[in-house]
């Protein structure tokens, strides 16, 4: 039982959303605009990605920045922008909103995956704080927090005692 | 809904939590290098990036607000020293890593309370910045204590440090709980927090912390205020130098 991954409301609606949108096409091309930090997710993987709709000729792309300074959401603007009028030929504006607030919950099971493959250790599930951060490399739990903040804002630097290996945790927020 | 109140003295407040953060992030951003550590290096300047984050959405909603064609890096480095309306605090130069430290979990600990309050304004966009703000507030609450624990429970120097850190500041932070006439218009009309609201859960918060770190709360002292007035400290200009250097000398650059 332990292993039924609940998926957060917001989630959810977004996945809905995104299955009854008359744009599924460009919701499916949008999957190719990753973080610019973290390049193996896409912006979707990563909950950044709230809607997409056309309105006439122009494709609105609403999304929410992760944390207040992160750099990454200018370049991640500019993409999707390139993105949409080189494949379409339409004009595509980017809508930051700050609401609903981006929480570490918005990853989506397989962004937490690719994060773990990728060498950073996925943020814990809601309710599981506390429990011991596993290193990425081998899976040990015997692991320690060098330092809340590490090379990017969302992510803390740990290290494993078990593998010695130091590696990055996603921080939950 | 915001309608029902004067643009300019919605401007006036949301602008003056904008210079709350950039003052801040400015400060914290002058250890970037110059850290005690790698990892506290990082530390300070992600803290910092968060602050300078958190100033460009209210100095963009500000703008916004005032709709008079100015922009968030108008408000951020085309004013002179008196328009800039931050709580004193926030300005003080970083002084050595306790002070950097006291100063942060004072300002920490008031900005979970002050956010929290402001999730529930009335106004959305200050309700959504305030959503978003308040979680990195935690985040950073988190740190803060930790150091002035460490800090204040671990040699005889680094007690002695960080107590004369909090000692120093202390005199600056009475007017962070004192609304200025704008502040409480718009307190009064459910959209600005009432700072006095917050001073008990403040106090209450802190008392534990110094006690947790062996510290002495600080005797009252004479509170300096004038922040929110544009009356700024010493050093204030010296800072404000550089932060605008970039846009002073080539007027509208981009990068």
């Amino acid at each position: 039982m332990a292993d039924i991954v609940l998926v957060p409301e917001l989630l959810a609606s977004r996945q809905v959303r995104r299955h009854n949108s008359d744009c599924v096409d460009i919701w499916a091309a949008l999957d190719a605009v990753t973080d610019p930090e973290i390049p193996v997710l896409s912006i979707w993987d990563l909950g950044v990605l709230h809607d997409v709709q056309r309105q006439g000729d122009t494709v609105v792309v609403t999304i929410t920045p992760t944390y207040s300074g992160c750099p990454a959401m200018d370049e991640i603007a500019r993409n999707i922008r390139e993105l949409i009028e080189a494949q379409y030929e339409v004009q595509a504006s980017v809508k930051i909103s700050l609401s609903p607030a981006w929480s570490t919950d918005l990853i989506s099971p397989q962004g937490k995956a690719k994060l773990r493959e990728y060498g950073i250790a996925p943020p814990h599930e809601r309710g599981a704080a506390g429990q011991p951060i596993a290193c990425p490399q081998c899976g040990s739990t015997d692991t320690e927090c060098v330092s809340e903040f590490a090379s990017t804002a969302c992510k803390a630097l740990y290290k494993c005692r078990s593998c010695g290996e130091p590696f990055d945790y996603f921080k939950c927020i | 809904m915001t309608d029902t109140v004067d643009k300019q003295v919605l401007f006036r407040y949301v602008q003056a939590l904008g210079d709350d953060a950039l003052v801040l992030g400015q400060r914290l951003s002058e250890w970037c290098s110059a850290g005690p550590f790698l990892e506290e290096d990082l530390a300070l300047a992600n803290v910092a990036l968060d602050y300078l984050g958190r100033a460009r959405m209210f100095y963009e909603y500000a703008a916004q607000v005032e709709g008079a064609g100015r922009t968030e890096d108008n408000l951020a480095f085309d004013r002179t020293a008196g328009e800039y309306h931050n709580h004193l605090l926030y300005e003080l130069p970083r002084g050595d890593f306790a002070i950097t430290m006291a100063r942060q979990l004072m300002i920490d600990l008031y900005s979970v309370e002050y956010l929290s309050a402001l999730c529930h304004s009335r106004d959305e966009t200050l309700a959504a910045i305030a959503t978003r703000c308040l979680k990195e507030s935690q985040y950073h609450l988190r740190r803060s204590r930790e150091w002035v624990v460490r800090l204040g429970d671990g040699t005889d120097e680094s007690h002695y440090r960080i107590q004369k850190a909090f000692n120093e500041l202390w005199g600056y932070t009475g007017e962070m709980f004192v609304p200025d006439a704008n502040e409480q218009t718009l307190a009064d009309a459910g959209i600005a927090v009432d700072c006095r609201d917050i001073r008990e859960k403040w106090d209450r918060q802190l008392d534990t912390i110094l006690a947790e770190a062996t510290l002495e709360r600080p005797d009252e002292a004479p509170a300096i205020g004038g922040g929110r007035q544009g009356v700024h400290t010493e050093t204030f200009g010296a800072m404000l130098t550089e932060l605008q250097y970039m846009q002073r000398t080539y007027p509208g650059l981009e990068w």
